[in-house]
């Protein structure tokens, strides 16, 4: 089992200065190579002696892979740009307002000032079972911990288990998924362009991953298209402390409305499954609909199709439905979200 | 590195896990080295194949100018149980070197359908078909000593002609049994630690150790078959084991080839009618 130890555990320190040096460290050092972003789940790995690489690349120190530039219409993020340089960033809070939302609804002002972009869509889960050092299916076992009658599971996944019921805990994720953002990776090879909602994966695709990152590969920016800037945003966060904490359940809508009718619309939400899920059916369900309570509550119940409960989390399912309602019907309440 | 991976249990026990996926390789590079020693030993060594004693004329007039081997029930299921097997391996091991999708679903259902084939071959083969003739006999193992003798170099009578299969074919049955049975039975179990239609999930079915142990059986029977099943489709295609393969797909050898390689007193091929020839195929 893990031991909180005060002290960090021997590794080599690499800390380059150019996305280049970055490449080519983790091409030499491979699956015992370990990228450093913002340090805030990296430490907890470290420390505890879960994860032992022996080589570890810090990125704070490459400046190209920081800042909001704008291009053609849209914006490029650079992937080690803090949480709280994204939530101040005027061009991202007058057009792109939902993932500034999303942003600030993740951890605390001191976390978001050390935590990435960059990091926060490439976390690792959050089970207790997996991070308290049991070698689960995500640890490469042959159980799921938290899948078992006695288990304690209430933050788990109520869709798409295969396995492994953790769940993807970023806040950015699903707003960066309803922009149709497209996450730029870099290793030895070249170049690679992914889709948001491509960018994570489940356990029936690789256990042991959360996103399409393998050993060697880099994630060095984040663009957003002028697709749905200046759409009409929504973005929810449960919690169960509203002082910090990863989401029970989040829900991101981008809409564009023609009257009441709505024209377009993109929706994803997040701490259900082991990735942030885009509702492509619940999309299609709503376009071209009116937007009133009718086609909210159709919406939610489309959205749970499928949601299989375990022993402690059964609660989730009326509220992914209930968040999935409101992001398309509204909530006076939720009008700072808009 | 060793063959298997280890994990501590809630309870403290190391218990196993699966077996190191190096050993996907290791069995990989085992099947193509045979392959490649087998293919020269052919090609530079081997001697021409001679068998003791000839058939009469006048039994060997009454054979069938095709021999029934397979019936179409027995080549359905080696074609079914061969597709399953294929479906398996490649949802088993692609996802080990790199080319990633949502394979349990996959393998499962195969698994299912390897499990209704074998079930179904068993029965078949136990109840329809002469279930000793797949079997090495005595016979089998004299010849099998004398062909080694001979092609040491040493002294030993001229081997007789197989029955039905050849020692070869018999041994490579015996192997596959294992390891296919020891797939199938540890697969069906461990459908209940994945969610499925079919199985209620039930993770406490076994303790950790037996299912570590379970595990690391279905995983070294997996990476066997790799080898097993470069070693059979090897043979398969080479040029004079050709006609078994294609009486596995039009279910009947040429007679010459029945005269020359099969003893009739071992694998008689009687009546006149194709059904009376079919029972004893």
């Amino acid at each position: 089992m893990a031991i909180i130890r005060d002290i960090m555990p021997a590794f080599e320190l690499f800390q380059p200065a150019t996305t280049e040096d970055a490449q080519a460290l983790l091409a030499r050092y491979g699956k015992d190579a370990w990228v450093l972003a913002g340090g805030l789940d990296s430490f907890d790995w470290l420390k505890d002696r879960i994860k032992r690489p022996g080589v570890v690349v810090d990125l704070s120190q490459i400046q190209e892979l920081r800042g909001v530039r704008e291009v053609n219409g849209g914006l490029e993020i650079g992937a080690m740009t803090t949480l709280t340089d994204v939530v101040r960033h005027p061009v991202v809070k007058q057009r792109f307002s939902i993932l500034s939302t999303g942003a600030e609804a993740a951890a605390s002002p001191q976390i978001r000032n050390q935590g990435t972009l960059g990091g926060n869509v490439s976390q690792d889960a959050r089970c207790w079972y997996y991070r308290g050092g049991w070698k689960c299916y995500r640890a490469g076992g042959n159980i799921c911990f938290a899948d078992t009658p006695t288990a304690i599971n209430r933050e788990h996944a109520i869709l798409g288990a295969d396995r492994c019921v953790a769940v993807n805990p970023s806040d950015t994720a699903p707003a960066l998924i309803v922009l149709d953002a497209q996450m730029v990776i870099r290793n030895s090879k070249g170049e690679r362009v992914v889709n948001a909602e491509d960018y994570f994966i489940g356990p029936g695709t690789d256990i042991m991953r959360m996103t399409v990152l393998r050993p060697g590969d880099l994630l060095t920016a984040i663009r957003i298209p002028s697709t749905w800037a200046g759409a009409h945003f929504y973005f929810e966060k449960i919690r169960d402390r509203q002082v910090w904490d990863f989401p029970l359940v989040n829900v991101a809508s981008a809409a564009v409305f023609s009257g009441d009718r709505i024209e377009r619309i993109r929706l994803a939400v997040n701490g259900v499954a082991a990735h942030p899920m885009r509702l492509k059916k619940v999309e299609d369900a709503v376009t071209g609909k009116t937007r009133d309570e009718a086609t909210a509550e159709m919406a939610g119940k489309l959205a749970i199709e499928g949601a299989e409960p375990l022993r402690y989390n059964g609660y989730k399912i009326p509220l992914m439905r209930n968040l999935v309602k409101r992001s398309i019907r509204g909530v006076q309440e939720a009008a700072w979200a808009s | 590195m060793g063959i298997i991976d280890w994990a501590t249990s809630p309870w403290g026990e190391d218990v196993p896990v699966h077996i190191s996926f190096f050993l996907l390789w290791v069995s990989a590079i085992a099947g193509l080295l045979f392959l490649i020693i087998h293919a020269i030993w052919v090609r530079y060594f081997a001697k021409a194949e001679a068998f003791a004693g000839a058939t009469p004329p006048a039994l060997a007039s009454s054979i069938p100018a095709k021999v029934p081997r397979h019936s179409l029930a027995a080549r359905l299921f080696h074609w079914i149980m061969a597709a399953a097997m294929f479906a398996l391996l490649i949802t088993a091991f692609l996802p080990k070197v790199g080319v990633q999708f949502p394979w349990v679903t996959y393998h499962w259902i195969a698994g299912l359908v390897l499990t209704a084939s074998i079930l179904f071959h068993i029965v078949h083969a136990s109840f329809w078909l002469d279930f000793k003739s797949i079997w090495p006999d005595k016979i089998d193992l004299q010849d099998g000593v004398r062909r080694l003798q001979r092609a040491t170099g040493k002294n030993a009578p001229v081997p007789r002609r197989s029955g039905k299969y050849p020692l070869e074919n018999k041994m490579y049955h015996a192997v596959i049994v294992l390891a296919g049975l020891s797939v199938m039975i540890t697969g069906v179990f461990m459908m209940s630690r994945v969610r499925t239609p079919i199985f209620l999930r039930n993770p406490y079915l076994f303790g950790d150790m037996t299912w570590g142990m379970m595990y690391v059986l279905h995983g070294l029977a997996g990476v066997g078959l790799i080898a097993l099943i470069m070693v059979h489709v090897y043979f398969a295609v080479r040029p004079e084991k050709l006609v078994i393969t294609k009486s596995m797909v039009f279910g009947t050898l040429d007679r010459d080839h029945y005269l020359h390689h099969h003893d009739p007193q071992r694998w008689p091929v009687t009546g006149s009618s194709p059904e009376e020839r079919q029972m004893t195929a």
